[in-house]
Protein backbone atom coordinates (compact mmCIF):
# COMPACT_ATOMS: atom_id res chain seq x y z
CA UNK A 1 0.00 0.00 0.00
CA UNK A 2 3.00 2.24 -0.38
CA UNK A 3 1.56 4.33 -3.13
CA UNK A 4 -1.38 5.35 -0.95
CA UNK A 5 0.85 7.65 0.97
CA UNK A 6 3.13 8.67 -1.82
CA UNK A 7 3.43 12.36 -2.48
CA UNK A 8 1.61 13.51 -5.55
CA UNK A 9 4.49 14.19 -7.85
CA UNK A 10 5.93 10.75 -7.45
CA UNK A 11 2.78 8.70 -7.81
CA UNK A 12 1.85 10.76 -10.82
CA UNK A 13 4.92 9.48 -12.57
CA UNK A 14 4.19 5.89 -11.67
CA UNK A 15 2.39 4.95 -14.87
CA UNK A 16 5.37 6.07 -16.92
CA UNK A 17 7.81 3.88 -15.07
CA UNK A 18 6.84 0.61 -16.73
CA UNK A 19 8.26 -0.42 -20.05
CA UNK A 20 5.08 -0.84 -22.00
CA UNK A 21 2.40 0.97 -20.07
CA UNK A 22 -0.18 2.78 -22.17
CA UNK A 23 0.94 6.08 -20.65
CA UNK A 24 4.31 5.66 -22.34
CA UNK A 25 2.73 4.97 -25.68
CA UNK A 26 0.49 7.98 -25.42
CA UNK A 27 2.21 9.94 -28.15
CA UNK A 28 3.01 7.17 -30.55
CA UNK A 29 -0.34 5.44 -30.33
CA UNK A 30 -3.29 7.66 -31.10
CA UNK A 31 -6.70 6.77 -29.76
CA UNK A 32 -9.22 4.91 -31.86
CA UNK A 33 -6.83 2.46 -33.48
CA UNK A 34 -8.37 -0.47 -31.62
CA UNK A 35 -5.59 -0.64 -29.08
CA UNK A 36 -7.32 1.27 -26.36
CA UNK A 37 -8.14 -1.24 -23.67
CA UNK A 38 -11.68 -1.42 -22.39
CA UNK A 39 -14.41 1.18 -22.73
CA UNK A 40 -13.95 4.23 -20.54
CA UNK A 41 -17.53 4.03 -19.30
CA UNK A 42 -16.77 0.70 -17.63
CA UNK A 43 -15.36 2.78 -14.78
CA UNK A 44 -18.56 4.75 -14.22
CA UNK A 45 -20.40 2.43 -11.76
CA UNK A 46 -17.32 2.25 -9.52
CA UNK A 47 -16.70 5.98 -9.63
CA UNK A 48 -20.37 6.75 -8.90
CA UNK A 49 -20.51 4.35 -5.94
CA UNK A 50 -17.28 5.60 -4.38
CA UNK A 51 -18.28 9.20 -4.99
CA UNK A 52 -21.64 8.73 -3.27
CA UNK A 53 -20.48 6.64 -0.32
CA UNK A 54 -17.14 8.28 0.38
CA UNK A 55 -17.34 11.84 -0.87
CA UNK A 56 -20.98 12.91 -0.69
CA UNK A 57 -21.58 11.27 2.70
CA UNK A 58 -18.28 12.51 4.13
CA UNK A 59 -18.85 15.97 2.67
CA UNK A 60 -22.26 16.22 4.32
CA UNK A 61 -20.76 14.94 7.57
CA UNK A 62 -17.95 17.49 7.25
CA UNK A 63 -20.48 20.26 6.73
CA UNK A 64 -22.20 19.35 9.99
CA UNK A 65 -18.88 19.79 11.80
CA UNK A 66 -19.56 23.53 11.53
CA UNK A 67 -23.11 23.28 12.92
CA UNK A 68 -24.76 22.48 16.24
CA UNK A 69 -26.83 19.67 14.73
CA UNK A 70 -27.91 16.99 17.22
CA UNK A 71 -28.57 14.29 14.63
CA UNK A 72 -32.25 15.14 14.12
CA UNK A 73 -34.23 18.32 13.59
CA UNK A 74 -33.07 21.86 12.93
CA UNK A 75 -29.53 23.20 13.26
CA UNK A 76 -27.56 26.44 13.16
CA UNK A 77 -24.21 27.09 11.54
CA UNK A 78 -21.78 27.78 14.36
CA UNK A 79 -18.50 28.17 12.50
CA UNK A 80 -15.43 26.98 14.38
CA UNK A 81 -17.19 26.67 17.75
CA UNK A 82 -17.10 22.85 17.72
CA UNK A 83 -13.35 22.85 17.10
CA UNK A 84 -12.72 25.35 19.87
CA UNK A 85 -14.80 23.20 22.22
CA UNK A 86 -12.61 20.14 21.51
CA UNK A 87 -9.53 21.78 22.95
CA UNK A 88 -11.38 23.02 26.02
CA UNK A 89 -12.76 19.58 26.94
CA UNK A 90 -10.23 17.57 29.01
CA UNK A 91 -11.85 14.26 27.94
CA UNK A 92 -11.23 15.02 24.27
CA UNK A 93 -7.71 16.28 24.85
CA UNK A 94 -7.12 13.11 26.86
CA UNK A 95 -8.59 11.09 23.98
CA UNK A 96 -6.13 12.78 21.63
CA UNK A 97 -3.11 11.88 23.74
CA UNK A 98 -4.43 8.34 24.32
CA UNK A 99 -4.87 7.91 20.56
CA UNK A 100 -1.30 9.03 19.85
CA UNK A 101 0.07 6.87 22.69
CA UNK A 102 -1.77 3.75 21.48
CA UNK A 103 -0.95 4.31 17.81
CA UNK A 104 2.77 4.91 18.31
CA UNK A 105 3.12 2.44 21.18
CA UNK A 106 1.49 -0.37 19.23
CA UNK A 107 3.44 0.40 16.06
CA UNK A 108 6.75 0.52 17.90
CA UNK A 109 6.25 -2.61 20.00
CA UNK A 110 4.36 -4.56 17.34
CA UNK A 111 7.03 -3.86 14.74
CA UNK A 112 9.93 -4.63 17.03
CA UNK A 113 8.27 -7.90 18.05
CA UNK A 114 7.41 -8.67 14.43
CA UNK A 115 10.94 -7.90 13.28
CA UNK A 116 12.53 -10.01 16.03
CA UNK A 117 10.30 -12.98 15.18
CA UNK A 118 10.90 -12.52 11.44
CA UNK A 119 14.67 -12.41 11.99
CA UNK A 120 14.39 -15.47 14.23
CA UNK A 121 12.46 -17.37 11.57
CA UNK A 122 14.73 -16.21 8.75
CA UNK A 123 16.73 -19.06 7.16
CA UNK A 124 17.51 -22.63 8.25
CA UNK A 125 14.75 -22.92 10.87
CA UNK A 126 13.01 -26.18 9.93
CA UNK A 127 9.55 -25.43 11.25
CA UNK A 128 9.46 -21.82 10.10
CA UNK A 129 6.24 -22.16 8.13
CA UNK A 130 4.35 -23.77 11.01
CA UNK A 131 5.65 -21.07 13.34
CA UNK A 132 4.75 -18.35 10.87
CA UNK A 133 1.18 -19.67 10.71
CA UNK A 134 0.94 -19.76 14.51
CA UNK A 135 2.24 -16.22 14.97
CA UNK A 136 -0.07 -14.94 12.25
CA UNK A 137 -3.23 -16.51 13.71
CA UNK A 138 -4.34 -13.53 15.87
CA UNK A 139 -4.40 -11.30 12.77
CA UNK A 140 -7.39 -13.10 11.23
CA UNK A 141 -9.53 -12.94 14.38
CA UNK A 142 -12.19 -10.28 14.69
CA UNK A 143 -11.22 -7.42 17.02
CA UNK A 144 -14.39 -8.13 18.98
CA UNK A 145 -13.50 -11.79 19.65
CA UNK A 146 -9.90 -10.85 20.49
CA UNK A 147 -11.10 -8.24 22.97
CA UNK A 148 -13.38 -10.72 24.75
CA UNK A 149 -10.52 -13.20 25.23
CA UNK A 150 -8.26 -10.54 26.72
CA UNK A 151 -11.03 -9.14 28.86
CA UNK A 152 -11.11 -12.50 30.61
CA UNK A 153 -7.32 -12.64 30.93
CA UNK A 154 -7.28 -9.23 32.63
CA UNK A 155 -10.39 -10.01 34.70
CA UNK A 156 -9.94 -9.83 38.48
CA UNK A 157 -10.68 -13.56 38.70
CA UNK A 158 -8.84 -14.22 35.45
CA UNK A 159 -5.67 -16.05 34.49
CA UNK A 160 -3.28 -13.12 34.91
CA UNK A 161 -4.11 -12.55 38.56
CA UNK A 162 -4.29 -16.32 39.16
CA UNK A 163 -0.78 -16.57 37.71
CA UNK A 164 0.51 -13.70 39.87
CA UNK A 165 -0.90 -15.40 42.96
CA UNK A 166 0.59 -18.74 41.94
CA UNK A 167 4.10 -17.28 41.67
CA UNK A 168 3.75 -15.44 44.98
CA UNK A 169 3.12 -11.97 43.59
CA UNK A 170 -0.49 -11.93 44.72
CA UNK A 171 -0.19 -8.40 46.06
CA UNK A 172 0.27 -7.20 42.47
CA UNK A 173 -3.12 -8.62 41.49
CA UNK A 174 -5.56 -5.89 40.51
CA UNK A 175 -8.63 -5.32 38.36
CA UNK A 176 -6.47 -4.35 35.38
CA UNK A 177 -9.20 -3.00 33.14
CA UNK A 178 -10.82 -0.95 35.91
CA UNK A 179 -7.55 0.56 37.10
CA UNK A 180 -7.19 4.09 35.61
CA UNK A 181 -3.42 3.77 35.56
CA UNK A 182 -3.20 0.31 33.99
CA UNK A 183 -6.22 0.19 31.68
CA UNK A 184 -4.44 1.89 28.76
CA UNK A 185 -1.53 -0.56 29.00
CA UNK A 186 -3.90 -3.51 28.78
CA UNK A 187 -5.32 -2.01 25.58
CA UNK A 188 -1.78 -1.61 24.27
CA UNK A 189 -1.00 -5.27 25.00
CA UNK A 190 -4.07 -6.37 23.04
CA UNK A 191 -3.19 -4.13 20.07
CA UNK A 192 0.39 -5.41 19.99
CA UNK A 193 -0.78 -9.01 20.24
CA UNK A 194 -3.09 -8.69 17.27
CA UNK A 195 -0.70 -6.71 15.05
CA UNK A 196 2.61 -8.52 15.62
CA UNK A 197 1.84 -11.29 13.13
CA UNK A 198 1.05 -8.76 10.44
CA UNK A 199 4.34 -6.91 10.90
CA UNK A 200 6.10 -10.28 10.94
CA UNK A 201 4.89 -11.42 7.51
CA UNK A 202 5.77 -8.05 5.94
CA UNK A 203 9.28 -8.29 7.39
CA UNK A 204 9.62 -11.94 6.36
CA UNK A 205 8.76 -10.95 2.79
CA UNK A 206 11.33 -8.14 3.01
CA UNK A 207 14.00 -10.41 4.45
CA UNK A 208 13.44 -12.98 1.73
CA UNK A 209 14.71 -10.38 -0.72
CA UNK A 210 18.06 -9.93 1.07
CA UNK A 211 20.75 -11.78 -0.90
CA UNK A 212 22.48 -14.52 1.09
CA UNK A 213 25.77 -13.74 -0.65
CA UNK A 214 25.86 -10.19 0.69
CA UNK A 215 25.25 -11.36 4.23
CA UNK A 216 27.89 -14.05 3.87
CA UNK A 217 30.38 -11.58 2.48
CA UNK A 218 29.78 -9.27 5.43
CA UNK A 219 30.21 -12.16 7.84
CA UNK A 220 33.48 -13.22 6.21
CA UNK A 221 34.72 -9.64 6.41
CA UNK A 222 34.28 -9.91 10.16
CA UNK A 223 31.03 -8.03 10.71
CA UNK A 224 29.31 -9.16 13.88
CA UNK A 225 25.61 -9.97 14.13
CA UNK A 226 24.57 -6.42 15.02
CA UNK A 227 26.76 -4.83 12.33
CA UNK A 228 25.36 -7.24 9.76
CA UNK A 229 21.84 -6.37 10.79
CA UNK A 230 22.50 -2.62 10.92
CA UNK A 231 24.45 -2.30 7.67
CA UNK A 232 23.18 -5.08 5.45
CA UNK A 233 19.76 -6.31 6.51
CA UNK A 234 18.12 -3.12 7.70
CA UNK A 235 18.81 -1.02 4.57
CA UNK A 236 17.47 -3.88 2.44
CA UNK A 237 14.19 -4.12 4.32
CA UNK A 238 13.50 -0.39 4.56
CA UNK A 239 10.53 -0.57 2.18
CA UNK A 240 9.03 -3.28 4.40
CA UNK A 241 9.55 -1.06 7.45
CA UNK A 242 7.82 1.80 5.64
CA UNK A 243 4.77 -0.31 4.78
CA UNK A 244 4.44 -1.94 8.18
CA UNK A 245 4.79 1.29 10.16
CA UNK A 246 2.59 3.42 7.92
CA UNK A 247 -0.24 0.92 7.95
CA UNK A 248 0.18 0.37 11.66
CA UNK A 249 -0.08 4.07 12.42
CA UNK A 250 -3.15 4.58 10.22
CA UNK A 251 -4.81 1.57 11.85
CA UNK A 252 -3.67 2.58 15.33
CA UNK A 253 -5.03 6.12 15.05
CA UNK A 254 -8.43 4.70 14.13
CA UNK A 255 -8.59 2.16 16.96
CA UNK A 256 -12.20 1.58 17.98
CA UNK A 257 -13.55 -2.00 18.25
CA UNK A 258 -11.04 -3.37 20.81
CA UNK A 259 -11.58 -0.41 23.12
CA UNK A 260 -15.36 -0.55 22.96
CA UNK A 261 -15.30 -4.26 23.81
CA UNK A 262 -12.51 -4.09 26.43
CA UNK A 263 -13.12 -0.97 28.47
CA UNK A 264 -15.74 1.10 26.67
CA UNK A 265 -13.34 4.02 27.04
CA UNK A 266 -13.27 3.78 30.84
CA UNK A 267 -12.45 3.85 33.65
CA UNK A 268 -13.28 7.56 33.84
CA UNK A 269 -12.16 8.19 30.24
CA UNK A 270 -8.72 6.67 30.81
CA UNK A 271 -8.81 4.70 27.55
CA UNK A 272 -10.97 7.05 25.48
CA UNK A 273 -9.64 7.57 21.93
CA UNK A 274 -10.66 9.96 19.16
CA UNK A 275 -12.61 7.24 17.35
CA UNK A 276 -14.57 6.20 20.46
CA UNK A 277 -15.26 9.87 21.24
CA UNK A 278 -16.48 10.50 17.69
CA UNK A 279 -18.86 7.58 18.05
CA UNK A 280 -20.11 8.63 21.49
CA UNK A 281 -20.59 12.28 20.59
CA UNK A 282 -22.29 11.62 17.27
CA UNK A 283 -24.37 8.54 18.05
CA UNK A 284 -24.87 8.29 21.80
CA UNK A 285 -24.82 11.85 23.12
CA UNK A 286 -26.76 13.57 20.36
CA UNK A 287 -23.94 15.97 19.53
CA UNK A 288 -23.47 15.17 15.88
CA UNK A 289 -21.82 18.48 15.06
CA UNK A 290 -19.19 17.99 17.77
CA UNK A 291 -18.60 14.38 16.71
CA UNK A 292 -18.17 15.42 13.09
CA UNK A 293 -15.66 18.13 14.08
CA UNK A 294 -13.69 15.54 16.02
CA UNK A 295 -13.79 13.17 13.02
CA UNK A 296 -12.34 15.94 10.85
CA UNK A 297 -9.52 16.43 13.36
CA UNK A 298 -8.89 12.68 13.32
CA UNK A 299 -8.79 12.63 9.51
CA UNK A 300 -6.28 15.51 9.49
CA UNK A 301 -4.06 13.71 12.03
CA UNK A 302 -4.14 10.47 10.04
CA UNK A 303 -3.21 12.27 6.84
CA UNK A 304 -0.43 14.22 8.57
CA UNK A 305 1.29 11.19 10.07
CA UNK A 306 0.79 9.01 7.00
CA UNK A 307 2.62 11.57 4.85
CA UNK A 308 5.42 12.21 7.39
CA UNK A 309 5.91 8.51 7.97
CA UNK A 310 6.15 7.85 4.29
CA UNK A 311 8.79 10.55 3.80
CA UNK A 312 10.90 9.43 6.74
CA UNK A 313 11.12 5.77 5.83
CA UNK A 314 11.40 6.03 2.07
CA UNK A 315 14.73 4.51 1.14
CA UNK A 316 15.37 6.48 -2.06
CA UNK A 317 13.42 8.62 -4.52
CA UNK A 318 13.20 5.74 -6.99
CA UNK A 319 11.34 3.59 -4.53
CA UNK B 1 27.72 -20.66 5.80
CA UNK B 2 24.16 -20.72 7.15
CA UNK B 3 24.04 -24.35 8.27
CA UNK B 4 21.87 -25.94 10.91
CA UNK B 5 23.98 -25.75 14.07
CA UNK B 6 23.33 -26.28 17.76
CA UNK B 7 22.69 -22.56 17.98
CA UNK B 8 19.98 -22.87 15.33
CA UNK B 9 18.35 -25.68 17.31
CA UNK B 10 18.36 -23.41 20.36
CA UNK B 11 16.82 -20.63 18.31
CA UNK B 12 14.14 -23.00 17.07
CA UNK B 13 13.29 -24.17 20.58
CA UNK B 14 13.19 -20.57 21.81
CA UNK B 15 10.80 -19.61 19.01
CA UNK B 16 8.49 -22.49 19.88
CA UNK B 17 8.45 -21.40 23.53
CA UNK B 18 7.63 -17.87 22.40
CA UNK B 19 4.88 -19.17 20.10
CA UNK B 20 3.29 -21.16 22.92
CA UNK B 21 3.35 -18.12 25.19
CA UNK B 22 1.98 -15.99 22.38
CA UNK B 23 -0.91 -18.38 21.85
CA UNK B 24 -1.69 -18.85 25.55
CA UNK B 25 -4.95 -16.85 25.10
CA UNK B 26 -6.24 -19.72 22.93
CA UNK B 27 -5.56 -22.16 25.77
CA UNK B 28 -7.72 -20.10 28.15
CA UNK B 29 -10.35 -19.73 25.46
CA UNK B 30 -10.75 -23.47 24.92
CA UNK B 31 -10.39 -24.67 28.52
CA UNK B 32 -12.85 -22.09 29.84
CA UNK B 33 -15.43 -22.80 27.15
CA UNK B 34 -15.38 -26.48 28.13
CA UNK B 35 -16.03 -25.78 31.80
CA UNK B 36 -19.54 -26.59 33.03
CA UNK B 37 -21.26 -23.80 34.96
CA UNK B 38 -20.47 -25.35 38.34
CA UNK B 39 -16.71 -25.34 37.73
CA UNK B 40 -16.33 -21.76 36.56
CA UNK B 41 -15.81 -20.26 39.98
CA UNK B 42 -14.53 -23.32 41.82
CA UNK B 43 -11.53 -24.06 39.57
CA UNK B 44 -8.59 -21.73 38.99
CA UNK B 45 -8.69 -19.68 35.82
CA UNK B 46 -5.40 -21.33 34.87
CA UNK B 47 -6.62 -24.91 35.31
CA UNK B 48 -8.35 -27.02 32.65
CA UNK B 49 -11.88 -28.29 33.44
CA UNK B 50 -12.22 -31.39 35.67
CA UNK B 51 -15.23 -32.68 33.76
CA UNK B 52 -15.19 -30.99 30.35
CA UNK B 53 -18.50 -30.91 28.51
CA UNK B 54 -20.07 -29.22 25.52
CA UNK B 55 -23.15 -27.85 27.25
CA UNK B 56 -22.08 -24.25 26.57
CA UNK B 57 -21.84 -24.93 22.86
CA UNK B 58 -25.26 -26.57 22.79
CA UNK B 59 -26.70 -23.49 24.49
CA UNK B 60 -24.99 -21.18 21.99
CA UNK B 61 -26.21 -23.04 18.93
CA UNK B 62 -29.81 -23.17 20.15
CA UNK B 63 -30.10 -19.47 21.03
CA UNK B 64 -33.05 -17.73 19.38
CA UNK B 65 -34.00 -14.16 18.49
CA UNK B 66 -31.33 -11.61 17.62
CA UNK B 67 -28.60 -13.77 19.12
CA UNK B 68 -29.45 -16.65 16.77
CA UNK B 69 -25.95 -17.79 15.88
CA UNK B 70 -26.94 -20.11 13.04
CA UNK B 71 -28.85 -17.32 11.32
CA UNK B 72 -25.93 -14.98 11.99
CA UNK B 73 -23.52 -17.43 10.41
CA UNK B 74 -25.71 -17.76 7.33
CA UNK B 75 -26.11 -13.99 7.00
CA UNK B 76 -22.39 -13.41 7.43
CA UNK B 77 -21.63 -15.94 4.69
CA UNK B 78 -24.15 -14.34 2.31
CA UNK B 79 -22.99 -10.78 3.01
CA UNK B 80 -19.29 -11.61 2.84
CA UNK B 81 -19.66 -13.61 -0.38
CA UNK B 82 -21.86 -10.95 -1.98
CA UNK B 83 -19.43 -8.17 -1.07
CA UNK B 84 -16.48 -10.12 -2.45
CA UNK B 85 -18.29 -10.69 -5.75
CA UNK B 86 -19.14 -6.98 -5.96
CA UNK B 87 -15.61 -5.90 -5.08
CA UNK B 88 -13.94 -8.26 -7.53
CA UNK B 89 -16.32 -7.41 -10.37
CA UNK B 90 -16.33 -3.63 -9.96
CA UNK B 91 -12.76 -3.39 -8.67
CA UNK B 92 -11.20 -5.34 -11.53
CA UNK B 93 -13.11 -3.51 -14.28
CA UNK B 94 -12.59 -0.06 -12.78
CA UNK B 95 -8.95 -0.68 -11.91
CA UNK B 96 -8.34 -1.97 -15.43
CA UNK B 97 -9.91 0.98 -17.19
CA UNK B 98 -8.33 3.68 -15.05
CA UNK B 99 -4.84 2.22 -15.18
CA UNK B 100 -4.97 1.46 -18.92
CA UNK B 101 -6.70 4.59 -20.10
CA UNK B 102 -4.56 7.32 -21.56
CA UNK B 103 -7.13 10.02 -20.96
CA UNK B 104 -6.55 12.72 -18.43
CA UNK B 105 -9.58 11.91 -16.26
CA UNK B 106 -8.20 8.50 -15.40
CA UNK B 107 -5.47 10.03 -13.26
CA UNK B 108 -8.06 12.17 -11.47
CA UNK B 109 -10.16 9.06 -10.88
CA UNK B 110 -7.12 7.26 -9.46
CA UNK B 111 -6.63 10.03 -6.89
CA UNK B 112 -10.35 10.03 -6.13
CA UNK B 113 -9.94 6.42 -5.02
CA UNK B 114 -6.64 6.94 -3.21
CA UNK B 115 -7.97 9.75 -1.03
CA UNK B 116 -11.12 7.74 -0.27
CA UNK B 117 -8.98 5.08 1.42
CA UNK B 118 -7.96 7.41 4.23
CA UNK B 119 -11.22 9.31 4.81
CA UNK B 120 -12.47 8.27 8.25
CA UNK B 121 -15.71 6.29 8.09
CA UNK B 122 -17.38 7.84 11.12
CA UNK B 123 -17.73 11.23 9.45
CA UNK B 124 -20.01 9.88 6.75
CA UNK B 125 -21.81 7.31 8.88
CA UNK B 126 -24.85 9.36 9.84
CA UNK B 127 -25.52 10.88 6.38
CA UNK B 128 -24.95 7.42 4.91
CA UNK B 129 -27.44 5.87 7.30
CA UNK B 130 -30.07 8.47 6.47
CA UNK B 131 -29.48 7.96 2.76
CA UNK B 132 -29.66 4.18 3.05
CA UNK B 133 -32.86 4.38 5.09
CA UNK B 134 -34.45 6.66 2.50
CA UNK B 135 -33.58 4.12 -0.20
CA UNK B 136 -34.86 1.22 1.89
CA UNK B 137 -31.44 -0.40 2.14
CA UNK B 138 -31.22 -0.72 5.93
CA UNK B 139 -32.05 -4.04 7.56
CA UNK B 140 -31.39 -6.12 4.48
CA UNK B 141 -28.44 -8.20 3.32
CA UNK B 142 -28.62 -6.48 -0.07
CA UNK B 143 -28.20 -3.05 1.42
CA UNK B 144 -25.18 -4.14 3.41
CA UNK B 145 -23.58 -5.81 0.37
CA UNK B 146 -23.90 -2.58 -1.62
CA UNK B 147 -22.56 -0.59 1.31
CA UNK B 148 -19.54 -2.81 1.90
CA UNK B 149 -18.81 -2.89 -1.82
CA UNK B 150 -18.79 0.90 -1.90
CA UNK B 151 -16.78 1.22 1.30
CA UNK B 152 -14.01 -1.18 0.27
CA UNK B 153 -14.03 -0.43 -3.45
CA UNK B 154 -11.18 2.13 -3.24
CA UNK B 155 -8.93 -0.49 -1.64
CA UNK B 156 -9.94 -3.08 -4.23
CA UNK B 157 -9.35 -0.68 -7.13
CA UNK B 158 -6.02 0.35 -5.64
CA UNK B 159 -4.81 -3.26 -5.41
CA UNK B 160 -5.95 -4.02 -8.96
CA UNK B 161 -4.44 -0.83 -10.42
CA UNK B 162 -1.07 -1.57 -8.83
CA UNK B 163 -1.21 -5.00 -10.37
CA UNK B 164 -1.93 -3.66 -13.87
CA UNK B 165 0.93 -1.21 -13.62
CA UNK B 166 3.38 -4.10 -13.57
CA UNK B 167 1.67 -6.02 -16.35
CA UNK B 168 2.60 -5.54 -19.99
CA UNK B 169 -0.05 -5.07 -22.66
CA UNK B 170 1.31 -7.68 -25.09
CA UNK B 171 -1.37 -10.29 -24.46
CA UNK B 172 -4.15 -7.77 -24.83
CA UNK B 173 -2.65 -6.46 -28.07
CA UNK B 174 -2.30 -9.98 -29.44
CA UNK B 175 -5.90 -10.84 -28.56
CA UNK B 176 -7.11 -7.59 -30.12
CA UNK B 177 -5.21 -8.27 -33.32
CA UNK B 178 -6.73 -11.76 -33.38
CA UNK B 179 -10.12 -10.10 -33.48
CA UNK B 180 -11.34 -10.27 -29.88
CA UNK B 181 -13.72 -7.53 -28.75
CA UNK B 182 -12.92 -5.31 -25.78
CA UNK B 183 -15.16 -7.30 -23.44
CA UNK B 184 -13.71 -10.56 -24.71
CA UNK B 185 -10.18 -9.31 -24.12
CA UNK B 186 -11.11 -8.39 -20.58
CA UNK B 187 -13.07 -11.53 -19.70
CA UNK B 188 -10.88 -14.12 -21.42
CA UNK B 189 -7.38 -12.62 -21.31
CA UNK B 190 -7.08 -9.95 -18.65
CA UNK B 191 -9.26 -11.29 -15.85
CA UNK B 192 -7.58 -14.73 -15.68
CA UNK B 193 -4.17 -13.02 -15.53
CA UNK B 194 -5.36 -11.00 -12.56
CA UNK B 195 -5.77 -14.07 -10.36
CA UNK B 196 -3.13 -12.98 -7.79
CA UNK B 197 -4.77 -9.57 -7.39
CA UNK B 198 -8.18 -11.20 -7.15
CA UNK B 199 -6.83 -13.49 -4.42
CA UNK B 200 -5.51 -10.53 -2.45
CA UNK B 201 -8.75 -8.57 -2.81
CA UNK B 202 -10.77 -11.63 -1.77
CA UNK B 203 -8.68 -12.20 1.35
CA UNK B 204 -8.60 -8.56 2.43
CA UNK B 205 -12.24 -7.81 1.71
CA UNK B 206 -13.37 -11.16 3.08
CA UNK B 207 -11.56 -10.64 6.38
CA UNK B 208 -12.70 -7.05 6.82
CA UNK B 209 -16.34 -7.76 5.99
CA UNK B 210 -16.47 -11.01 7.97
CA UNK B 211 -15.01 -9.43 11.10
CA UNK B 212 -16.77 -6.08 10.85
CA UNK B 213 -19.01 -5.23 13.75
CA UNK B 214 -19.74 -1.50 13.69
CA UNK B 215 -21.28 -1.19 10.20
CA UNK B 216 -23.53 -4.21 10.50
CA UNK B 217 -24.63 -3.16 14.00
CA UNK B 218 -25.79 0.20 12.70
CA UNK B 219 -27.21 -0.78 9.33
CA UNK B 220 -28.89 -4.03 10.34
CA UNK B 221 -29.94 -2.72 13.75
CA UNK B 222 -33.06 -4.40 15.08
CA UNK B 223 -33.67 -6.59 12.03
CA UNK B 224 -33.64 -10.37 12.01
CA UNK B 225 -30.74 -10.40 9.51
CA UNK B 226 -27.93 -10.09 12.05
CA UNK B 227 -24.39 -10.96 11.12
CA UNK B 228 -22.28 -13.23 13.29
CA UNK B 229 -20.37 -10.51 15.22
CA UNK B 230 -23.63 -8.72 16.02
CA UNK B 231 -25.30 -11.96 17.13
CA UNK B 232 -22.25 -12.61 19.32
CA UNK B 233 -22.46 -9.10 20.75
CA UNK B 234 -26.14 -9.51 21.68
CA UNK B 235 -25.57 -12.99 23.09
CA UNK B 236 -22.73 -11.78 25.30
CA UNK B 237 -24.66 -8.67 26.29
CA UNK B 238 -26.97 -10.81 28.41
CA UNK B 239 -24.12 -12.58 30.20
CA UNK B 240 -22.10 -11.08 33.03
CA UNK B 241 -18.81 -12.83 33.76
CA UNK B 242 -20.17 -16.18 32.53
CA UNK B 243 -16.96 -16.69 30.65
CA UNK B 244 -17.66 -20.33 29.79
CA UNK B 245 -20.76 -19.33 27.78
CA UNK B 246 -19.06 -16.22 26.36
CA UNK B 247 -16.10 -18.23 25.14
CA UNK B 248 -18.32 -20.89 23.61
CA UNK B 249 -19.82 -18.30 21.26
CA UNK B 250 -16.44 -16.67 20.67
CA UNK B 251 -15.10 -20.06 19.54
CA UNK B 252 -18.14 -20.69 17.33
CA UNK B 253 -17.69 -17.28 15.70
CA UNK B 254 -13.99 -17.87 15.17
CA UNK B 255 -14.06 -21.40 13.72
CA UNK B 256 -15.02 -20.51 10.13
CA UNK B 257 -12.33 -17.88 9.68
CA UNK B 258 -9.62 -19.88 11.48
CA UNK B 259 -10.46 -23.00 9.49
CA UNK B 260 -10.27 -21.05 6.26
CA UNK B 261 -6.99 -19.49 7.34
CA UNK B 262 -5.36 -22.80 8.29
CA UNK B 263 -6.64 -24.38 5.08
CA UNK B 264 -5.32 -21.59 2.83
CA UNK B 265 -2.67 -20.08 5.09
CA UNK B 266 -0.09 -19.77 2.35
CA UNK B 267 -2.48 -17.75 0.18
CA UNK B 268 -3.51 -15.62 3.16
CA UNK B 269 0.03 -14.70 4.08
CA UNK B 270 1.06 -14.13 0.47
CA UNK B 271 -1.98 -11.92 0.02
CA UNK B 272 -1.00 -9.85 3.02
CA UNK B 273 2.68 -9.49 2.29
CA UNK B 274 2.50 -9.46 -1.50
CA UNK B 275 -0.57 -7.31 -2.03
CA UNK B 276 0.88 -4.53 0.08
CA UNK B 277 4.20 -4.26 -1.62
CA UNK B 278 2.51 -2.10 -4.20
Amino acid sequence: MTATMQPKSEAAEAPRRGKRTPGAGQNTRPRGRGLEFGHWWWALPGIALVFAIHYVATGIGGFFAFTNWTGIGAFKITGWANFAAIFKDPTKVGALSNTLFLAFGSVLLGNIAGLVIALGLNRVIKTRYILRTLFFMPVVLSPLATAYIWKFIFDFNGPLNAFLKAVGAGDQAKPWLADPQWAIWTVLVVLVWSSTGFAMVIFMAGLAGVAVEVEEAAAIDGANLWQRFRNVTLPAIRPAVAIATTLGIVQGLRVFDPIMALTGGGPAGATETLATQVYKQAFALGNFGGGAALALVLAAIILFFAVIQQRLTRSNPED
Amino acid sequence: MFRYTKLTLLREIGLWALALLFLAPFYFLVTTALKPAGELFTTSALAPPVHPDFSNFVAVLSAKGNSNVVMGLLNSVIITAGSIVGLVALGSVTGYVISRSTRRWSKAAYYLFLVAIILPGQLGAVPLYMGARALGLTGSAWGLIILYTGMLLPLSIFLYSNFFRGLGTDYEEAATIDGASKSQVFAKVVFPMMAPATGTVTIFAGLIVWNDFFTSLIFLGGSANQTLPVAMYYYIGSLVSQWNSIFAIVIVSMIPILALFLFAQKRFIQGFSGGLKG
